[in-house]
This record gives structure tokens, C-alpha cells and sequence, in this order.
């Protein structure tokens, strides 16, 4: 049951990069070399998902990604499309990452999930696979059930399957669909308001339409000013929503 | 096994704890080595802004608190079921690296209410001691607050706390908290600015009748220099304290407000990166001889030989430690003997949202993650808690630590949480909305316990902590109660919606979502060695040049947050080592 010891996870950013999956399966040594090692400006504004080719994703998968985050995230007077502000960018490269790898959970043995809700996700896979596992069921279900892959249904039956996915309606055999719709729209809403380097949210237009402020984080002048608060957003690299 | 060169003291942690003995032991000249299991932290580079606000990996990737992939915990609600590990963040965030939690706590800065240390006692004088019931272990702290008194107020001019005196000298001071313990000072700055809830709060409080006063916080108000020369700037309200380093050396922490001097010290190393996995004791187990950790940069492993080893991990750490260590007997809940693991406790918070409308702004993005309004009319010595029906104390208050939409913006009732209308809500949510809590003691009960786990071991092959926990009916009860007061409060502001409930009376405890970090017991303070595991200087009745000063210490928890006390029993534990133990080292209360 001991498993090699993995000193802090490694905390390395893969935003610049496009290592793939096994490149963060590196030594522990240059794991911590990546904590305090200096990292360049956020200069570089990611690819709109139009004109991006996804790494971690199929074509099948990167299909769902897209129709899924404009079903769960439509545009509206508040903000854009999921796809629209890059969120499934975000996701193919958030799933790279050594967190959606699994760097910070404990994901040894044995896996015993009779306990219920309030004890969590206790099976082993690493988010990364859960995402990915749950969009093959999903889809799958889609074509047993509906006759088409999610992206080619209408937006109605989009919704349905959506729905029953939350509710975890479907059995599906390696993650449950409400686990999976769990940890899946959880990481959309963090692509669509996470800074821009990230992948989504871009020109700030998610912060822009709920009002959020982005990394100012300086309001010394607004605490007790009882008001709308008057400025625009800025990002981790100085741009100006 | 590489043997380093014998030190007078080594500590385990580099937190609140750990940097307080650290620098109370070196000026009384023993030479310190100081072990953490996470990385070293400094304001630039690890703090810096704009990256330390990058919210994904502040509060996605966690990057400020304790990775689960090594070690964890096992939970279970009872002892018929077999426990399963805490996989990913949940319940509570522990904390790693240089400063520990206080590096990503918020602020909040209590002292104890009197009645607080000698519950025991004021339960009998006041409602008979039939008030508790049978499967719950209440009892007094070994030593007054008027000890603690001179500990509490070092420790909030060492943090540049931020409040407002309600009791000073005997005097009732007004706009402070009328029912505290006197205190010899005032608090070193004035309290931080109110945000509209906080107004809100202290407005209604006192249409209800009640005090507000201040929530004392360790954001400073203003510039500050500590007695130890240490300097603070003041809060600009970023809204990034909980999760979050202190991009602007304004959150009182261990690195900002203690590290600075120690740093420079001769006596004192720092090993960061050192997981301690045992403590060794003599071979007829009297005595501690030091510690094996391993240094996570190169995998060896190292013995460290100390004369003091100082348990200032985390409080489930300094439990699990001494479990694996052999220090004292583990707890049996079956016959009740043992007291290693025992009395473990936690905090209950209830939270209520108020929603207000879109000319009403809160601008839930600002934050000062201690400050807000509270009241202590309604905690303990102040309750009838035969009439209220349960045992424990707590307080109402309004806060804004600082929101943000990766961390999480609840919509209003009845707003989808996904699809048309869901980015409304949120944005109604950020802006338009605000939180008061209530926040509740948590008692201590016979099968609400810390023990090894017999069936998951952590990377170094060593037996995980295992929690044994369940809401009581009597925790349940207070919640209710304290959010029923909050519901009468909260009416005349007249919200267009509250959301939000106390727990209910059979609610389990999931240990999923985020409620608190208030994390106690498992090796408590007691006057007798049956009590607890540590005696009134958290030194441990077995192993006497074993002291764990920490949340690891409170026989049950009180209303308030915890950090106040933690920090007070540092330096309480301090004056004892310095004072005493170095005169005649051994049993300080036999």
C-alpha cells in the first residue's frame, strides 16, 4: 500500500509550455526546482477556440466540450458563450496540468465508496480521467438514447441530457454522471472567470459582465463608498478589460 | 541515516507556534532548529503580486495549502464504520510551507471569553452540572484567564491587531465588547473601515438591542512596527486573505510579523522541505532524543538529536505525531482510558446570504478578511443555556473576506446554477449580496475522537490519523438557535431574499465542502493526567521535553476562532520552558 514519496506537488506553469501529459511525471527534484523558478510575464494572449487545436481531447471529446460549454454558459447581455470566451481552451490546458493529473489528492488504495456523499469522490481516478472518462460515457449514452453525439442534438435535448447528468439519471459504469457533471462544470465556471492566461475569459469580457474587477485588488479608496465600483478590470498581465 | 550535530530544541512546524517558541527560545540563548514539511515562503517572490491573486492557483491548484498526495487524514461519522481518506480539500484547509496557516488564514483575532477556560465550572455554578449530558467530556483550561491575560495581548502587539477595547483596566469602554475579560491595553490599532454589510450588521444589532463591536483582526488598520521591529502596512482591502499569502504586508503571519528577526539569528536554523516522521524517545520511553524527518529535496533521511522537541504542526499533526511517536496511552472510547486522540472538536458555522437590490452594493470583491461587526450578547456567560437548551456559546457577526467568481459566487434563491440566467445571478451575487454567520462552539464527547487508521498508511509507510466525528444533537441545537436569532436581526434590513439554513438536527458531517479550518483537540490541557495529554504548559505528562502548544491543546472549542488563544499558549508555553524547564528540566506540574 506505500507508494513512492512525491515531494510537493510540483507547482510548475504549463501555460507557456505544451508538454504533454507525461512531461509532468518528471523527477521530484525538478519538481521543487519548478516552485521558486522565475515565470515569464503573461504576454502571450491564447488562441480563440476556433483556431485552437486541442492536445489532451479527441475530435469527439473536443465536439462535446464545445456544445456542452455553450449549453451550460449560453451568451447573454452578461457575457459571452462558454466558447466563445475560450473556456474549452481552458480545459484542454487545465487538464494538462499536475493538479488535473492528480498532483494534490491522495489517489492510493483500497477504493471504498460505501460510505456515501459526505465522504467525497473515493475512486481512483485523477480529475483529468474523470473529465474525460465522463464525456466518452456521456456521449455514448447521447447515442444509445438520442441517436447522435451530444454536439449534434438542439439545444432543448442538450439541456435534458444535461439535466439528467446532474441528477445522475444515467448508470454509467466508471464514473457516475453526477460526479462527473460535478467536477466537469465545475471546471468551466473556473475557465470562464480565471485570468485570460489561463486559456478563457478572453479580453476579460466574463469579468466585464458580472462586474467583478479581475486582480485589481486594491480598493483602500471603495470600502466604505457605498456605489457601484467605477473601474474596469485588469488582468495578471496589465491589460485593461 | 545521517545524524546531525545535537541542538538544544528542535521544532516541529514553522506556523504560529513554531515561530513563537522559536523566538521566545533563542532569546533566552538555546540554539533552535526548525523543521517544515513544506517549502520556505517570503512576501516576494511567493506573495508578490499580481500572481499570488491568481485565484486558480490560489484556490484551484491550492497552491498555499496542504498538498493530500503524500499524507492525509481518514474520516468516518462512527466507530462502526470503516474510515476512508479525506482524497481532495474539503471540511477543513491545512496548512504547509514557512507560516503554515498563518499565511492563509483571514485574520479574525479573538481572545477567549473568560468563561470560556473554566466552562466546566461556570456551568455548575450557574445551571448544575446535571446540564451535561453523559457522553460529553466539558472541562475547565488549567490555569485562569488572568494568566493568559499578558500572553493574549503580547500576541496581538506582536500581530498589529485591529479593534476596539470594550473592558480596559475594569473600564467599560464604549463601542467595544462589553462582556470581555479585562484587558491591560487597548488593542494596538483602531478597527478597520466598515463595508455596507458590516454596517448593516451593526446597525440592526443594535435596533435588536445587542452591542456590536469590532471584530478584532490582524489586517492592519494602519502603518505598524511590532516590538520586534517587525513592520506592517496597511490593508488595502483586496479581498484575497483566505487562501492567500498577504501581497501587501498587512495580514499579520509568522512570515511577516516574527521570521524577519528570527532569520537573521545565529541560534536558529530553518530545514524547510524536512517532513518529520517520528519523534524518538529513550528506551524506557521518559524521554524525548529528537527527531527522524526526511529531507523531501534529496529522499534521506536524517536523525535529528534535540535536548526539547516542541510539537508546532498543525493541530491534527501534533495528534497524529504523537500516536505514531508511542508519546502517552491513545485513547480508548470503549473503556474511556488513554487520553492521546480524546477530546477532539471543531467548530460549527452557520452561514445566511442576504440579497439585496441592484442599487444596493456590496461589492462582495473587497475584503478584509478579519474585520466585520460581531456581537458577544448571546455567547458564553451571557447565555442561559438551560433555557437555550444546549451547552457551548457562540456569536453572530458580518463579514467580507473577499469574494471572487473561480472561488465560487452564490446566485439568489431560485436562480439557476447553470445555462439562461445563470451569469445574472452570479453577478447579482458579487455585488448585490452580503454574509452574517453564525458561528457556534463545538463540545468534546467520548466517541469523537483522533486514532491511527488500520488499514491506510501515508507515503512513508506510517498509519494515517484517522477522524472519528459526528454533529451532536446538542451543536445541532445551538446552530438552530443562534440562526434564529440571526433570522430576527437580519428582518428589519429587509433583504429581498435570505438563503441559507442552520444544519439540521440529523445532519451529518460532510466532509466535502469548505466549513472551517477551527480544527481542536486530540492532546488537551488538563489538571490531571487522566484529563488530557498535556499538562497546563503543554508539556506532556509522559515525556516531559515534549511540549505541543496548539488548537491540539483546547479541551473543547469555544465560540470564537481559535488563532488568539493558539498564539496566547505559545507564548504561555515559552514563559514555562524559558522560565522553569531550563532551571529544572522535568515535570513542571507533578
Amino acid at each position: 500500500m506505500t507508494h513512492k514519496p512525491d515531494p510537493t506537488p510540483p507547482l510548475r506553469d504549463i501555460r507557456q509550455t505544451r508538454l504533454g501529459r507525461r512531461g509532468f511525471l518528471g523527477s521530484s527534484a525538478a519538481a521543487l526546482a519548478g516552485v521558486a523558478a522565475f515565470r515569464p510575464a503573461h504576454a502571450q494572449t491564447p488562441p480563440a477556440t476556433a483556431e485552437y487545436t486541442p492536445e489532451f481531447f479527441n475530435a469527439a471529446q473536443w465536439a462535446f466540450v464545445i456544445a456542452a460549454a455553450d449549453t451550460l454558459i449560453p451568451a447573454d447581455e452578461y457575457g459571452p458563450s462558454g466558447s466563445e470566451a475560450g473556456v474549452p481552451v481552458f480545459l484542454d490546458r487545465h487538464m494538462q496540468t499536475p493538479y488535473a493529473q492528480g498532483s494534490i489528492w491522495f489517489r492510493e488504495g483500497p477504493f471504498d465508496e460505501t460510505l456515501g456523499r459526505d465522504f467525497g469522490y473515493q475512486g481512483p481516478l485523477a480529475l483529468a480521467d474523470i473529465v474525460q472518462t465522463g464525456i466518452d460515457q456521456a456521449d455514448a449514452w447521447c447515442r444509445d438514447t438520442r441517436g447522435a453525439g451530444f454536439a449534434d442534438l438542439d439545444e432543448e435535448a442538450r439541456i435534458a441530457v444535461l439535466t439528467a447528468l446532474e441528477k445522475g439519471e444515467p448508470e454509467f459504469a466508471r464514473v457516475s454522471a453526477s460526479r462527473f457533471f460535478s467536477d466537469f462544470w465545475k471546471e468551466l465556471q473556473v475557465g470562464y472567470f480565471a485570468d485570460p492566461s489561463w486559456g478563457g475569459n478572453r479580453d476579460q469580457a466574463a469579468w466585464k459582465g458580472i462586474g467583478y474587477p479581475g486582480v485589481r485588488a486594491d480598493y483602500s479608496d471603495w470600502v466604505t463608498v457605498r456605489e457601484a465600483y467605477p473601474l474596469p478590470p485588469v488582468d495578471l498581465a496589465g491589460n485593461r478589460g | 541515516m545521517a545524524v546531525k550535530p545535537q541542538t538544544d530544541a528542535v521544532i516541529i512546524g514553522m506556523g504560529w507556534t513554531g515561530s513563537i517558541l522559536a523566538k521566545q527560545l533563542t532569546d533566552a540563548g538555546l540554539n533552535v532548529v526548525a523543521l517544515e514539511r513544506g517549502p520556505d515562503r517570503h512576501t516576494q517572490p511567493d506573495f508578490a503580486y499580481p500572481r499570488v491573486v491568481d485565484a486558480v492557483e490560489g484556490s484551484i491548484h491550492r497552491k498555499f495549502l496542504q498538498p493530500l498526495n503524500n499524507e492525509t487524514v481518514t474520516v468516518r461519522h462512527n466507530r462502526s464504520q470503516a474510515a476512508v481518506p479525506m482524497r481532495r480539500i474539503g471540511s477543513f484547509k491545512p496548512g504547509t510551507g514557512v507560516g503554515g496557516a498563518g499565511t492563509h488564514w483571514s485574520g479574525c483575532h479573538f481572545r477567549a471569553m473568560p468563561d470560556d477556560l473554566r466552562l466546566r465550572s461556570h456551568i455548575e455554578e450557574r445551571f448544575g452540572l446535571d446540564l451535561i449530558p453523559d457522553d460529553m467530556l466539558v472541562q475547565d483550561y488549567p490555569f485562569s484567564w488572568e494568566e493568559m491575560e499578558p500572553h493574549f495581548d503580547m500576541f496581538e502587539k506582536v500581530c498589529g491587531t485591529s479593534g476596539r477595547a470594550g473592558v480596559l483596566n475594569g473600564q467599560r469602554r464604549e463601542g467595544g465588547n462589553p462582556f470581555e475579560g479585562s484587558r491591560s491595553a487597548e488593542y494596538p490599532l483602531g478597527p478597520n473601515p466598515d463595508y455596507l454589510g458590516s454596517e448593516m450588521f451593526t446597525w440592526a444589532a443594535r435596533e435588536a438591542g445587542y452591542n456590536p463591536y469590532p471584530i478584532p483582526a490582524s489586517n492592519a488598520s494602519a502603518s505598524y512596527v511590532n516590538p520586534y521591529g517587525c513592520q506592517m502596512g496597511p490593508c488595502n482591502a483586496c479581498g484575497f486573505c483566505s487562501d492567500y499569502g498577504c501581497l501587501n504586508y498587512s495580514k499579520a503571519s509568522p512570515n511577516v510579523n516574527i521570521l524577519p528577526v528570527l532569520r537573521r539569528r545565529q541560534g536558529f536554523e530553518l530545514r524547510a522541505n524536512a517532513q518529520v516522521l517520528r519523534i524518538n524517545l529513550s528506551e524506557d520511553r521518559s524521554r524525548a532524543t529528537g527527531v527522524t524527518y526526511v529531507d523531501l529535496e534529496t529522499g534521506e533521511e536524517h536523525e535529528q538529536p534535540a535536548g526539547l522537541v516542541l510539537l508546532c504542526a498543525y493541530q491534527l499533526y501534533n495528534v497524529h505525531l504523537m500516536l505514531l511517536s508511542g508519546i502517552g496511552q491513545p485513547y480508548d472510547p470503549v473503556t474511556g482510558t488513554g487520553t492521546v486522540g480524546r477530546n477532539y472538536a471543531y467548530q460549527n458555522l452557520n452561514a445566511l446570504k442576504l440579497h439585496f437590490d441592484e442599487n444596493t452594493h456590496h461589492n462582495t470583491f473587497i475584503g478584509i478578511g478579519g474585520a466585520g461587526a460581531t456581537i458577544d450578547d448571546l455567547n458564553v456567560g451571557q447565555l442561559d443555556m438551560r433555557d437555550a437548551g444546549f451547552i457551548g456559546g457562540g456569536i453572530l457577526w458580518a463579514r467580507q473576506p473577499g469574494s471572487g467568481p473561480v472561488r465560487g459566487i452564490d446566485p439568489p434563491p431560485g436562480a439557476p446554477s447553470w445555462g439562461r440566467g445563470w451569469k445574472q445571478g452570479v453577478r447579482q451575487g458579487l455585488l448585490h449580496s452580503c454574509e452574517f454567520e453564525a458561528q457556534t462552539g463545538v463540545m468534546s464527547y467520548r466517541d469523537n475522537y483522533l486514532s491511527l487508521d488500520p488499514t491506510y498508511r501515508d507515503a512513508w509507510g506510517r498509519p494515517m490519523l484517522r477522524m472519528t466525528f459526528n454533529w451532536k444533537p446538542n451543536e445541532a441545537a445551538a446552530g438552530q438557535w443562534y440562526v434564529d436569532k440571526l433570522r430576527a436581526l437580519i428582518a428589519p434590513l429587509n433583504p429581498l431574499a435570505v438563503d441559507g439554513e442552520a444544519k439540521a438536527m440529523d445532519e451529518s458531517w460532510n466532509t466535502t465542502s469548505y466549513q472551517s479550518t477551527h480544527n481542536t483537540g486530540g492532546a488537551v490541557m488538563a489538571a490531571t493526567p487522566e484529563g488530557g495529554a498535556l499538562n497546563r504548559y503543554c508539556q506532556s505528562w509522559d515525556v516531559p521535553n515534549v511540549f505541543a502548544p496548539g488548537a491540539n491543546a483546547f479541551p473543547q472549542n469555544h465560540g470564537y476562532n481559535p488563532t488568539g488563544l493558539v498564539g496566547a499558549l505559545a507564548y504561555w508555553t515559552a514563559e514555562a520552558i524559558t522560565g522553569q524547564y531550563l532551571n529544572d528540566p522535568g515535570a513542571l506540574v507533578r
